[in-house]
Order: structure tokens, then C-alpha cells, then sequence
């Protein structure tokens, strides 16, 4: 206890700021969840947990529930995927390769709500530039162009696309890292024994590059699961309910409807699926191991 | 796979590998590449450059056209004409205050970064270099908030924040940011303050140095690299935060651009070229920032299971 004293105005201030800005909201949020919250703010008392059977029972909350988990695997399994590829490449030597590396940045520092409002203007119909672009290539016969923003399930889909976009950078400068811990002896032998560019990749660069994929697809899982910029922009502005998930309706019953006992039980359950998942990355990628 | 703070060595590792592997590379391409796959690669590399700049490209050529070229139907790929003049003209549009969200921007996330590093850099010093009870715990709960982001408690802090009465001010988000980049920064700094042999303190404390003169005045040059990193990130972060700033900051001018943008959207007749000339204004400065600090992008807990 003595040294904890002693350490305190070290890390104290770090503690404070968790526990004011992280831990006392989480508890605020869960308190909330089972009590009468008007539209102006007063406590009208505990409804035990009505707040959350009045969510559940939310006649679209099951699809966005199953929308959830349609944009958080296809998104994260995309960028998986784009991710092996590009950091293979990167990790190839070849004149340029520093301006390829350095553009790969570009989304990762920009603001998602710019990036996805770019995107958002060139579907517009008449005058966005990928519209046009698709009708100029002839895969579209009208100068209108197809509705893209204004059909829930076309915008939910290039949302998806957005979402890998952005995830991209990060997936792939961690994959990098990861290819850079595969010692070279191990690729020359499987060459020498003769084992072409593709098998040497499955068999055994893959396999060694455990630890850097499942790290990033934890990271991204959550990062995806938390998104809410790329589908407010995209699909923010279709009436009804069928392009949203559940961080997009914890927005809606926060912003729109003015119901924060609602909003926060939908954000203890969204808390919930968080907590889980860090649950499960600790215990695969034990980062307190040897601290 | 091995754990964050034996990232004691990551930093090193994570800078040393570009130089290291430029050398072996350029053996690389002289001997034993066959110019097919090497061409095969650069061609693969253009597209990739391509298609990673190409929204950014499509902005910036839209922040110079004039209202309706942006709006014609069948649009133009380039601009007929450049409108340098968009960039003076864009900070009076009437959708909303762009000139107050810039300067919000920019002080919620300077005043996030330096609370940031006032809180971050002695808990990481001090985690990496005693031991003491408690301290696993602290440490677990730096990586639990790593993994919490403000978008999921954004209803509990909108109550505590009119409690508390700082709703819709610019200390809440600086708070906000501040807490949520927290983690990551003590990370990274964590594991640079790890990698300094102790021997290194101890030979400054026979000398005769305190404990804060020993980190202010032997540990601080050595661990810079990962400073840098920290605040960068935190900076790029706070400046890019969207979902807490948007039901947080209630009124106009205290919102950030990022939030500031969004109102352009589904209005009758959206200033596109203005909504990209803010979007080029804002893009340009962190994207520098993130190439400055490239070979570190990789960072405290990914680098650390990454190895």
C-alpha cells in the first residue's frame, strides 16, 4: 500500500481521468437503462428493465441486429482479405514502393465524414462523378443513374464499401509489421523446396502471421462494430429503419427521438457485445503477459 | 506472439526494419527479380496508388470548381476553370459557421493532446520503470478503455454532462478525446520508457539526480520518438472525432468540422466545391503528420502482439 501511495501522482491523474470521462459514464449509462427518462431530461423513476424489453421488442430491432452482424462480418472480412494482398505487395521490393505506402496512409488519417461525403456526392444521381463515370463506361444507361443514396440496401452497400476502404490502411500496415517478423530462411526453404509463390505464401508465411491478423481483426471488429460516420453520411438521410445498425439506432433514439432511457439500454447491450469481444481479445492475445 | 511490454524492444524493432530492409532490397531488385514481376509490381502498385488517393483527388478538383459546375449535369472530371478563390470565399456559407468550427477543431484537439501527454507521460514512465501493487491493474484498465470508444457511452456522458453542466462546451471534448486517446499514448510511451536499460537511471541516481530529474533530463530524449507518436495520434484523432462531438456540442459554432460537414448533406441545394475545399483544408495537415510518423504507425498494443 505504501508504494501505491508512492505512485500515485504518477498515475493518479491517468485514473481520474478513466474513472470521471470512461467508468462513471458506463455506470451513468447502466443506471439510466432502467429508469423513466422524459423527452426534457427528468427522472420520472425505475422501470426495472422495461427499457430494454421496450427496445427488444422494437419491431425492427432484430433485422438491425442481423444488419449488425452482416456489415461487421463482411467489412472486417473484406478488409481482411484486401489487407493480406496489399501488405504482400508493399512487402515486395519495387521502385515506388514508398509513394505506394505513403498513399495507403492517406484514408487513415483523413476524417471518415469527409472521405464517405466525397463518395456520398459522386453517387448522387445527375451530376456525382462515379455516377457519371458508370454511365460513361456503359454500366449504366440513364445520365439519372441509379438512386444509389436514396435505396436503403444500395447505400447500406456502399457504405460496406467505405467502411473497408477506411479499414484498409490500418489491417495492412499491421499485416505488414506482422510479414516483417517472418524470417526470410523459412520462405527460402520452402522455394528450395520447391514450393511455388502461392503454396510458400499459404503453407508458410500465413501460418506465421497468426499473431498479427488476429490483433487486427479483433481491433477492426470493434472499430466497425463503434462506426457510426460512414452509414450516418450514407443512409442517414433514407426515412425508416432499413440501412441502420445498432450504433446508427442508438443515434436515432438518442438525437432524433429524445429517449436517453431507451438509448441507453440499447447502448448497455451495445457495451455488452463490446466487452465480450475484449474479453475474448485478452485471452487470445494476452497482452499482459511478462508486463 | 509476445506481450505488449516485452514491446520494450518494438519500438526499436518497429523503426529499424524500412532502413534495414531498403538495403536488402535494392541487392534485391539487381540480382534476382525478373524485370516481368518487378514491372508486374509497379503496375500493381500504380492502380493501388491510384485508387487509394482517388477520393481525395476527386475533392480536391472539386474544391476549385465554381457551384455549378460541381451541380451540371454530365459533370466534368477537371475543373474548366480553377476557382482559387473558393478557398477565401468557403468560410462564409450559410449552413453553418465553418470558421468557428475550424478554430473548434483545432482547440479541442490541441487541449486534448497536451491533457493527454501531461496525464500519459508520467503513468507510462512510472509504469515501466517500478513495480509496485496495483499496478497490473492499472495497467489492465489502460487496455480495456483502448478497446471502449466514446460512440457506445455517448448516452451516459450527455446525462453526466448537463449534471455536471459542461454540456455543449469545449472542455467536454477535450475531456472526451483526452480519455479515449489516453490509453493508446501511455501504451507507446510505456513501451519506449521500457526499453531504456534501467542501468541508465541508476547510473544518474549514484550521480545524484532525482527521480524527475532523471526523467525529464535522461529518459525524455531517449523515449521523443514515441512522444511524437502519441500526440500525433492523439492529435489526428481528436481532430477526426465524430460521434461523441455530435450529440455532445449542441450549438453551431462549437462543433467540429467533422460534425459541421454533415449538415451539408440532403440540403436542397448542397455547396459541394465548399464542402470540399473545408474537407482539403482539414485532410492535408494530419495527413503530413501521419507520414511523418510512418514507420511508427504500428504502434504500442498491435506492435507489441505483432512480433
Amino acid at each position: 500500500v505504501k508504494d501505491l501511495l508512492k505512485a500515485l501522482p504518477w498515475i493518479g491523474p491517468a485514473v481520474a481521468l478513466i474513472a470521471a470521462v470512461v467508468l462513471f459514464p458506463v455506470g451513468l449509462m447502466f443506471w439510466n437503462s432502467t429508469r423513466d427518462i422524459s423527452q426534457s431530461g427528468v427522472d420520472d423513476g425505475g422501470v426495472g428493465l422495461a427499457n430494454f424489453a421496450t427496445v427488444v421488442g422494437f419491431q425492427y430491432f432484430w433485422p438491425i441486429l442481423g444488419r449488425t452482424v452482416v456489415w461487421v462480418t463482411v467489412v472486417v472480412g473484406l478488409t481482411l482479405i484486401g489487407s493480406l494482398a496489399l501488405a504482400a505487395l508493399l512487402n515486395k521490393a519495387f521502385p515506388g514502393r514508398r509513394l505506394v505506402r505513403m498513399a495507403v496512409i492517406v484514408p487513415w488519417a483523413s476524417s471518415v465524414v469527409m472521405t464517405t461525403l466525397v463518395v456520398h456526392y459522386g453517387l448522387e444521381p445527375y451530376f456525382g462523378i462515379i455516377n457519371s463515370f458508370l454511365v460513361d463506361v456503359g454500366l449504366i444507361d440513364t445520365p439519372e443513374g441509379y438512386g444509389w443514396t436514396r435505396h436503403a440496401g444500395t447505400a447500406f452497400a456502399w457504405a460496406m464499401a467505405v467502411a473497408v476502404f477506411v479499414s484498409l490502411p490500418f489491417t495492412t500496415y499491421t499485416i505488414l509489421a506482422g510479414l516483417q517478423t517472418v524470417p526470410g530462411e523459412t520462405v527460402e526453404a520452402a522455394r528450395i523446396d520447391g514450393a511455388g509463390g502461392l503454396r510458400t505464401y499459404f503453407s508458410v508465411v500465413l501460418p506465421q502471421l497468426r499473431g498479427a491478423v488476429s490483433v487486427a481483426v479483433l481491433i477492426n471488429i470493434i472499430n466497425v462494430f463503434n462506426s457510426l460516420p460512414i452509414l450516418r453520411v450514407m443512409t442517414g438521410s433514407i426515412p425508416g429503419y432499413d440501412a441502420d445498425t445498432v450504433m446508427t439506432m442508438i443515434f436515432k433514439y438518442l438525437q432524433n427521438q429524445r429517449q436517453i432511457d431507451l438509448a441507453s439500454a440499447l447502448s448497455v447491450i451495445a457495451f455488452l457485445v463490446v466487452i465480450a469481444i475484449v474479453a475474448i481479445y485478452v485471452r487470445v492475445v494476452r497482452p499482459l503477459e511478462e508486463v | 506472439m509476445a506481450a505488449v511490454t516485452e514491446s520494450g524492444t518494438v519500438p526499436r524493432k518497429a523503426t529499424r526494419p524500412t532502413s534495414g530492409d531498403r538495403k536488402r532490397v535494392r541487392k534485391y531488385t539487381a540480382d534476382q527479380v525478373p524485370i516481368g514481376s518487378l514491372l508486374l509490381r509497379m503496375l500493381t502498385g500504380l492502380v493501388v496508388f491510384v485508387v487509394f488517393l482517388l477520393p481525395y483527388l476527386i475533392m480536391f478538383f472539386g474544391s476549385v470548381k465554381t457551384k455549378s459546375e460541381i451541380r451540371s449535369v454530365d459533370p466534368t472530371y477537371f475543373p474548366t476553370e480553377w476557382h482559387w478563390e473558393n478557398y477565401a470565399t468557403m468560410w462564409s456559407t450559410p449552413e453553418t459557421p465553418l470558421l468557428q468550427n475550424l478554430i473548434s477543431t483545432l482547440v479541442i484537439s490541441l487541449c486534448a493532446t497536451l491533457l493527454v501527454l501531461a496525464v500519459a507521460l508520467p503513468a507510462a514512465y512510472y509504469t515501466a520503470r517500478f513495480r509496485f501493487r496495483g499496478r497490473l491493474v492499472f495497467l489492465f484498465l489502460v487496455i480495456v478503455t483502448q478497446m471502449v470508444q466514446p460512440a457506445v457511452l455517448t448516452s451516459g456522458l450527455f446525462r453526466q454532462f448537463i449534471a455536471v453542466g459542461i454540456l455543449d462546451t469545449w472542455a467536454a471534448m477535450i475531456l472526451v478525446n483526452a480519455a479515449f486517446n489516453l490509453s493508446f499514448a501511455t501504451w507507446i510511451m510505456h513501451s519506449f520508457f521500457a526499453a531504456i536499460p534501467k542501468e541508465v537511471d541508476e547510473a544518474a541516481q549514484i550521480d545524484g539526480a532525482g527521480t524527475f530529474t532523471v526523467l525529464t533530463k535522461i529518459n525524455l530524449p531517449l523515449v521523443w520518438p514515441g512522444i511524437v507518436t502519441a500526440v500525433v495520434f492523439t492529435f489526428v484523432a481528436s481532430w477526426n472525432e465524430f460521434a461523441a462531438s455530435l450529440v455532445l456540442l449542441t450549438t453551431a459554432g462549437n462543433q467540429p468540422l467533422s460534425v459541421a460537414l454533415t449538415k451539408f448533406v440532403g440540403q436542397y441545394e448542397t455547396s459541394w466545391h465548399y464542402v470540399f475545399g473545408v474537407s482539403v483544408v482539414a485532410i492535408v495537415p494530419v495527413v503530413i503528420l501521419f507520414m511523418a510518423i510512418e514507420k511508427r504507425l504500428v504502434g504500442g498494443l498491435v506492435a507489441g502482439s505483432v512480433k
